[in-house]
């Protein structure tokens, strides 16, 4: 049997100790109950206090359970309330790109669409939210694949159909796609799902810098593309996108 | 909201400003030649609440606030007054202001229109008609909400204030009015006037001549002298001068005034006759465009002006309102502890195909438009052991796009008008599957532009038709964009029998207090 990792021990009798009402407890109380010296105390104190699980109050000093423990239950983002706030980002987006946008979680072996704003040209369109999108072709499910592990093993484990000419299968090549999704921070679909359908995707994170969804937009590949690559302006929209989606979850969950 | 001044590029200017000072915040948003927002600045004031059922606010405060969030959208966008062609304004309806015309000190803190002090007045002003007795000239029954009822309130109860009115030395105004004569001067030359849209709310105003009510005014006994001149919605009726405003932005024409769900009507470009908007927040407002007809209502709807661009003809809409809609959402949270969020209302109802036979009226405060019964309360029927969490979800949601369908068919019946499509905003329109119901039972396509800020981009618009930004009202139609379109996929079967059922449960909750009239 692997032996056990002594600081982790230690570090849950601290949780341990400060469980159960409202208990707010110094660094010498803490100490002395688990025996331990005040600077080894105060060392487990000031991780558990980095990664959230432990708050100091500032005007006593003395040590209590921090909110993250509570997120760890509840952990898992509600794709409304991620519509929700992600609504007027992507009104933005699909405005500035003149393309439709959509955002997309991982649902089983694919990503569903929870949200779709309209190409800002007046034509007819059909609402796809509650649309199924394969992982291994799409922009947005390359995305899911490259940044959450979950959503990685579900594409390794799927059947990986062929869709175009241009639809890559061999988990090879998209393992190498993954690690350039994840070096540049976006991901493209040019004509591998859809004939003369390009798109354009990037990583929503909550703000523990878990990956919960991909938001991108989807066009004509003679408006998306030049000479093969996605337009720098549409791609930096997306990200931006992304990046203001990702900011309005860390700000205000809890 | 969130700032939101983006990175990605907008048009170079120039710009119009839209103030929107509302019921919980004042905010500016600059928006550019598209429509697109380009800043945002937001500050929320105090809620005064001296008793049950009275709500004030500081005006003074109100307009510090204004001040800064202009000053900071400004500054968010980094441009300067040659860039902003015009400042629009929309404001909460109804809130009544008195103030001292020499010092521009307000008499006494703002009646917010929630406030529900003149209940009593109201009443003994109906004497023996009731509450229709103004109905034909003004359009509105006689209830707390409106503006002249607090005048004279405030008039009866400020030692010493009538006379000073009397005496011409304190003026009225809606929040609209308070603003326009800060921004042009206060009490160096601030221009006192009002727009039709505040005008019709105020119960004073005849919405036939758009002039005030001299007969009115006196069963009310309210002096003329405190009133503001009666001008369009879309006109130059000052520029920015004076105070640190003046520094920033002097010279800039103050160019709309609009009450907010009239602004969010003209924001949704609902600039034809049929035309309707439905903004879905904690409370539900619905407005149809009735062209030039003011419309009597037998139905409980309110009678209004729409908008008035400069020397056109003034354009009229029926308005009604839902009390409870998102805030019943907010109940399902905060008080019965169902779900952790608005948004986790739809992920519980989405769990299950149907409502399962639960109907839910929110009949809180009593029944509104269409039926008016104070002595209604809140019902969910249909329960049977089957019910679940989830189908009270599906049924809260229900209500919402089922009261929505009675304002609708009133405003049918009242106008002979059918609706043919309802454009939607408001912080609910993030639900889809809302929205999907919303289409179902009306039967009509429901869309959401894509801009969410309908209400400050309406001031924008008139502000901008003012100073000839933009050239005519097709202009602003071309800069609608459809965000989403949700079409109906009920059966009309279906649709019949749920609308039964709904109409039973109503019926359900009338009666219920005994000794409410």
């Amino acid at each position: 049997m692997a032996r056990n990792i002594q600081s982790l021990e230690r570090a849950a009798a601290v949780l341990r100790l400060l469980a159960g009402g409202e208990r707010r407890l110094g660094l010498s109380d803490i100490a002395t109950a688990l025996g331990l010296a005040k600077g080894t105390a105060h060392g487990i104190l000031r991780t558990l206090q980095q990664e959230g699980f432990v708050e100091q109050d500032p005007a006593s000093g003395r040590y209590q359970l921090g909110a993250e423990l509570l997120r760890l239950g509840n952990s898992y983002l509600d794709v409304h309330e991620l519509r929700a706030r992600a609504l007027v980002w992507t009104d933005d987006l699909a405005r500035a790109s003149g393309e439709s946008a959509y955002l997309g979680v991982l649902h089983q072996q694919g990503v569903l669409i929870v949200h779709h704003v309209f190409r800002p040209d007046d034509s007819r369109q059909v609402l796809e939210v509650g649309a199924m999108q394969p992982l291994h072709s799409t922009a947005l499910g390359k995305v899911l694949a490259a940044y959450d592990p979950v959503a990685h093993s579900e594409l390794v484990e799927s059947e990986r159909g062929s869709f175009t000419v241009h639809t890559v299968t061999g988990l090879g090549r998209i393992e190498t796609t993954l690690d350039l999704i994840r070096a540049r921070g976006y991901a493209t679909d040019i004509e591998e799902t859809w004939e003369g359908v390009a798109s354009v995707a990037a990583p929503i994170h909550d703000r523990r810098r878990m990956p919960v969804g991909a938001v991108g937009v989807t066009g004509a590949v003679e408006r998306v593309c030049k000479e093969s690559e996605p337009l720098p302006g549409l791609i930096a929209s997306v990200r931006d996108c992304a990046r203001a989606v990702s900011r309005d979850l860390g700000a205000s969950r809890f | 909201m969130t700032d939101q001044t983006a990175s990605n590029s907008h048009g170079t200017g120039p710009f119009i400003a839209a103030i929107d000072q509302g019921t919980t915040s004042s905010r500016c948003i600059v928006f550019d030649r598209d429509g697109r927002i380009v800043s945002v600045d937001q500050k929320e004031h105090e809620q005064i609440l001296p008793k049950p059922g009275w709500v004030e606010h500081n005006a003074a405060e109100i307009w510090t606030n204004v001040q800064e969030v202009v000053a900071g959208a400004i500054q968010k966008a980094g441009i300067g007054r040659d860039d902003i062609k015009a400042i629009g304004i929309t404001n909460q309806r109804e809130t009544t202001l008195l103030w001292d015309k020499n010092t521009g000190e307000p008499v006494h803190n703002a009646l917010v229109w929630q406030d529900t002090r003149t209940d009593a007045l109201c009443k003994e002003l109906g004497r023996n008609v009731g509450q229709d007795r103004f109905r034909r000239e003004t359009g509105l029954p006689l209830a707390s909400y409106f503006a002249g009822p607090k005048i004279r309130w405030l008039l009866d109860n400020v030692e010493g204030l009538r006379e000073r009115a009397e005496a011409g030395d304190i003026l009225f105004g809606t929040m609209d009015s308070w603003v326009i004569w800060n921004l042009t001067g206060g009490a160096q030359g601030g221009v006192h006037v009002t727009d039709v849209t505040n005008a019709s709310r105020t119960m004073l105003m005849n919405l036939h001549t758009m002039k005030w009510d001299d007969k009115i005014l006196t069963s009310m006994e309210v002096p003329a002298a405190v009133l503001p001149e009666i001008r369009s919605s879309a006109e130059v009726y000052g520029e920015v001068t004076g105070g640190p405003l003046g520094e920033l932005l002097g010279g800039v024409p103050v160019a709309s005034a609009l009450g907010d769900q009239q602004a969010a009507l003209f924001g949704q470009t609902c600039f034809a006759e049929g035309e309707a908007k439905s903004t879905y927040g904690t409370g539900t407002f619905m407005l149809i465009n009735t062209g030039g007809k003011a419309i009597n209502s037998y139905s409980g709807l309110l009678t209004t002006v729409g908008y008035q661009i400069g020397d056109n003809k003034p354009v009229y809409a029926l308005e009604g309102s839902i009390a409870v809609t998102g805030s019943l959402v907010q109940w399902m949270r905060d008080q019965m502890g169902l779900i952790n969020s608005a948004a986790e209302i739809e992920t519980l109802a989405s769990s299950v195909e149907d409502n399962g036979g639960a109907y839910f009226v929110p009949a809180f405060s009593g029944l509104f438009a269409p039926y008016w019964r104070s002595d209604a309360r809140g019902v969910i029927a249909g329960l049977t052991r089957y019910v679940t969490k989830a189908h009270i979800a599906r049924a809260v949601l229900e209500a919402t796009a089922w009261q929505t369908r009675e304002i609708s068919d009133a405003m049918t019946k009242d106008s002979g008008v059918e609706l043919t499509t309802l454009k939607v905003d408001g912080g609910m329109t993030s639900n889809n599957l809302l929205m999907q119901t919303l289409s179902d039972v009306l039967d009509a396509p429901v869309v959401r532009p894509m801009v969410a800020e309908t209400t400050c981009l309406g001031a924008a618009y008139a502000a901008g038709l003012a100073v000839g930004f933009w050239p005519d009202t097709e202009a602003l139609r071309a800069n609608w964009r459809r965000a989403a379109e949700w079409t109906p996929r009920m059966d009309a079967e279906t649709r019949e029998r749920e609308y039964k059922s709904w109409l039973k449960a109503v019926e359900r909750t009338m009666g219920w207090l005994d000794d409410e009239s």
